[in-house]
């Protein structure tokens, strides 16, 4: 079947996608999108975590056919011209990053919280980042990276708001 | 001074201003990749014409292989080979002992043992058709516990006795007696490393009968080695890079995918890929020995031990792979880091017909110390002594000698680190009912409690773990280093096989490189079998081992450089430093800068380094020099538990832990939180199942590991104790934190509960069962 879609802001097409072949598979092996992770392939992990019309799923999860005429933006999709999102940023920071597996989904799972709650509290922080797997790090060092950049996008919005801009929302 | 330096760089070019030393915390340089998902793991890897393999598993446990008829699989669409035992032009694999077929040749030993292979261009259509591999099997008598392997009418794994290894120690007085003796048997559940990464690779094959193999793995020329015996190629035709790997813990080790792929790359000419997915995964590699301990403690009425006798039984399953050397850890280790003049130990491995067990995290330690600290905990409480005191008490000491008699000689601070986690301030009392936040309660937000019946309880564990292979292994690594001008810049570059694994070894070469070079720009080459073996990312080894490597490669190229100025300028080397651009004479005069030293040649030294040599011990008093290294750490664990539900909460795990010299301290803080998490997991919730040698759980739907709510906040103190031995001091530092943190979960729940509580994890029924 043919896929039609918007990832990352790009209209997007591909033939001869199987129908049982996930949104995950999809991105990573038709799409040329490796970024989101297949650490589990069954909504375990959260290594997969996309948006899908500005909602975090998991992509191993949602079949490709669901997201015919869709926005899909990964991990890909969330730095831009004037370098990494400041969640990006803060992961490498804090040292949330080993091996780096599950760290694409915990971007994205954690994007999506800052974008909803401005400060997040740690038992806050903790319930939205649940249902992301981690091995390496014990996770202090992204609940570290997470109240990091929670601070920055809260800084960031208040010299928006002195300079009277509207700002970046996410 | 017979010439005038031309071009000394206007920039200070004193190492002062150096970013990213040793002892700093620099980022780790494949961060921004990693963060923006183009950082490419194994499963990422991508080639033209690109086709997929898959693995078809044994459905039983013990069965031979009557017959298998590949027909109808290669029948199907899309499908390009079927292979089976018979396609194998080589030899069997196995880290330490040649044991394994790569297919099952006439008979599979284990639930999952590969049996066929399948290459298709679309990995659903490659699994489709293995399902169509026609296999019949007669099933065979099996033997799945490891105590019933040892009888004499057991079924043969192998046919060669089901007795792997058994390691004897003998010490001090033969029947030694004591006022007060205590005693207890412990199980330890089959953990499973769970890395999120699946195994995964590709294999390119050349138009000359070569492959290249793309692959996450620990160790590659291990895995070049088997290779070779398995395709029954010259390693100049089997080159090996790593891929991303993500995460490891001792489950790459073996070899997973390698000979697969190369062998379907090379029947049908095109790359192949493989990615287990997380079931496959389960069933892809070795696993935590499970452990059967029996233990005995004899001590005085003041609390010092007089001897101790223990059996240590590890379950090695269907093949060797690292059996023996855990039976040597687990034996010559797992009295813990006490002084015990009497000893009389006997560790055991055996085959059976459960699923292969090997190498992970603690590797033999943890399952003992589980046994050891529980025992120290009851002769505490005999004694209603302190459970910390009794430990500080025969806690070693530097200048003791351990159970082999190796005299301890580098910093041994059991009683140091215990005092510093005790000292630890406690976490706050519960809250009253009425103010509770449901998540920092045993059963969370599932809303099981708000606070009735539930208790708190304090553990304390310590431990100690050797550093590097032990036992007479040859362990060394290699380092090649580049020193040039490149775009006016001094410019170094790393390049070794040892496995990045996501513990940040990339960072500390680029910090040693600095330190010894006073060169910022460092790049490191990617990891590949065309330089020299590296020994395995395992055993906490590589920041000392290849560490060692690249330091000495750095101090090789500064002795050339400093020869190339000395002839140059007719001073001796001796009077000359390297000050990373320039070179500078002893009296502190620049004299030359490396420009003009280097022009537009490349110094470029390789260095194969090993630590000090250990031994084997004596086959029948299990006496000597085994180790390199030892590691200690301690933990103290904080626990809420709902009696009623069994349910637990760990409400603070703290740490102390000596790393000898923090090459990287945020890094080596990450391996202090993620170690102890691992260990964590294993008191109380990780294991597979396995029923009549069968896995019952490979998903992470049931097979659990902590999640960030499972994770309490630890407060983490790091000593440095250099080694005199070690470059720099270090000492290595990922596993003690995966052996201390579980056993003082444990603890806490037994003095929460006052239950004995001896085998992991620990599930509720344990806990509320009468
Ligand atoms: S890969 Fe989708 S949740 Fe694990
Ligand atoms: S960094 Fe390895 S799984 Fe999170």
């Amino acid at each position: 079947m043919r896929i039609t879609t918007t990832v990352n802001g790009a209209r997007r097409e591909v033939d001869d996608v199987w129908e049982g072949e996930s949104l995950l598979y999809v991105l990573r092996e038709r799409m040329g999108l490796p970024g989101s992770k297949n650490a589990c392939e069954q909504g375990e992990c959260g290594s997969c975590t996309v948006y899908l019309d500005g909602i975090p799923v998991c992509s191993c999860l949602v079949a490709a056919g669901q997201v015919c005429d869709r926005e899909i933006v990964t991990v890909e999709g969330l730095s831009d011209q004037q370098g990494l999102h400041p969640v990006q940023q803060a992961f490498i920071e804090c040292g949330a990053v080993q091996c780096g597996f599950c760290t694409p989904g915990l971007v994205v799972t954690a994007h999506d919280l800052l974008a909803r709650t401005e400060h997040p509290t740690d038992p806050e922080i903790r319930e939205a980042l649940a249902g992301n797997l981690c091995r390496c790090t014990g996770y202090e060092k992204i609940l570290d990276a997470v109240r990091l950049a929670a601070d920055r996008l809260a800084a960031d919005r208040l010299a928006d708001i002195r300079a009277g801009s509207s700002g970046r929302l996410t | 001074m017979t010439s005038t330096p031309t071009k000394v760089p206007a920039a200070p070019s004193d190492t002062a201003s150096l970013r990213g030393r040793i002892g700093d915390s620099p980022l780790r340089p494949d961060g921004t990749l990693k963060v923006q998902g183009e950082f490419a793991f194994g499963s990422d890897l991508w080639a033209d014409e690109m086709i997929w393999g898959v693995t078809l598993r044994s459905p039983h446990v013990h069965a031979r292989i009557v017959s298998i008829d590949v027909g109808p699989a290669l029948a199907t669409s899309g499908v390009y080979a079927v292979l089976t035992a018979e396609d194998v032009p080589g030899g069997n694999v196995g880290l330490e002992h040649a044991d394994q077929p790569v297919l099952a040749t006439g008979v599979v030993r284990y639930h999952g043992e590969p049996v066929a292979l399948v290459a298709a261009d679309h990995p659903e259509i490659a699994r489709q058709a293995a399902k169509k591999i026609r296999v019949v099997y007669e099933e065979l008598p099996a033997v799945t516990d490891g105590r019933r392997a040892l009888e004499p009418d057991a079924p043969q794994v192998h046919g060669s006795g089901n007795l792997l290894r058994h390691l004897k120690i003998r010490r001090g007085d033969p029947d030694p007696v004591a006022p007060l003796v205590v005693s207890l048997d412990f199980e330890v559940g089959m953990q499973d490393q769970a890395f999120l990464g699946p195994e995964s690779g590709l294999a390119v094959p050349d138009d000359a009968g070569g492959i290249d193999l793309y692959v996450a793995t620990q160790w590659l020329h291990a895995d070049q080695r088997q290779i070779c015996q398995a395709l029954g190629l010259p390693p100049e035709k089997v080159r090996l890079t790593l891929a991303g790997v993500g995460g490891a813990f001792g489950g790459r080790e073996d070899l997973s995918i390698h000979v697969h792929a190369c062998l379907l790359a090379l029947r049908t000419g095109k790359p192949i890929k493989m990615v287990y997915n997380r079931e496959e995964s389960f069933f892809g590699h070795v696993h935590r020995h499970p452990a059967s301990l029996r233990y005995e403690f004899g001590a005085g009425h003041d609390g010092l031990l007089h001897y101790a006798k223990a059996e240590l039984l590890f379950d090695g399953g269907a093949y060797a792979s690292s059996t023996a050397a855990v039976v040597g850890n687990g034996g010559t280790l797992g009295l813990g880091p006490y002084n015990i003049p009497n000893v009389q130990v006997d560790s055991y491995g055996v085959y059976t017909n459960n699923p292969p067990c090997g190498a992970m995290r603690g590797f033999g330690c943890v399952q003992a110390a589980f046994a050891h600290e529980a025992l120290m905990d009851e002769l505490a409480d005999r004694l209603a002594m302190s459970r910390v005191a009794i430990r500080q008490l025969n806690g070693m000491r530097e200048g003791d000698r351990n159970i082999t008699g190796q005299l301890i000689d580098s910093a041994a601070p059991v009683a140091e680190l215990l005092q510093l986690v005790q000292d630890m301030p406690l976490p706050a009392e519960r809250l009253s009912e009425d103010e509770f936040d449901l998540l920092s309660l045993p059963g969370g937000v599932s809303n099981t409690t708000h606070g009735e019946g539930v208790v708190r309880g304090i553990g304390y564990a310590v431990t100690y773990k050797n550093v590097g292979f032990s036992e007479g292994f040859d362990d060394y690594s290699t380092a090649r280093v580049r020193l040039e001008i490149t775009a006016d810049e001094p410019t170094v570059t790393v390049h070794t096989a040892a496995a990045e694994v996501g513990q940040g070894l990339i960072t500390v070469e680029q910090q040693i490189c600095r330190t010894e070079l006073g060169v910022q720009r460092v790049v490191v080459h990617p990891r590949d079998t065309q330089v020299g073996s590296a020994g395995s990312t395992s055993a906490s080894r590589q920041t000392y081992v290849t560490g060692g490597a690249v330091k000495a490669a750095c101090e090789a190229v500064r002795a050339k450089v400093l020869e190339r100025a000395s002839t140059m300028l007719d001073i001796e080397p001796s009077e000359l430093v390297l000050d990373g651009a320039r070179i500078v004479s002893i009296t502190g005069a620049v004299v030359a800068s490396l420009q003009d030293v280097l022009g537009t040649d490349a110094v470029d030294e390789t260095v194969k380094w090993s630590h000090r040599p250990t031994y084997p011990v004596d086959p029948e008093t299990g006496q000597g020099d085994a180790h390199v290294q030892y590691a200690f750490s301690a933990h103290r664990a904080v626990v809420d538990v709902d009696t009623e539900l069994g349910l637990v909460k760990v409400v603070a795990l703290d740490t102390a832990q000596d790393v000898g010299k923090a090459i990287n301290p945020d890094a080596v803080v990450g391996q202090i939180q993620g170690g102890s998490a691992q260990g964590m997991g294993l008191a109380l919730m990780e294991e597979i199942i396995v029923t009549g040698g069968r896995v019952l759980n490979p998903s992470f739907t049931d097979y659990l590991i902590p999640t960030i709510l499972d994770m309490p906040p630890m407060r983490i103190k790091v000593l440095e104790y250099a080694d005199p031995h070690a470059p720099y001091g270090v000492r290595g530092v990922g596993e003690p934190p995966t052996i201390s943190s579980g056993p003082a979960v444990a603890a806490a729940i037994r003095q929460a509960t006052g239950k004995a509580l001896r085998r992991v994890p620990i599930r509720p029924e344990h806990i509320t069962e009468g």
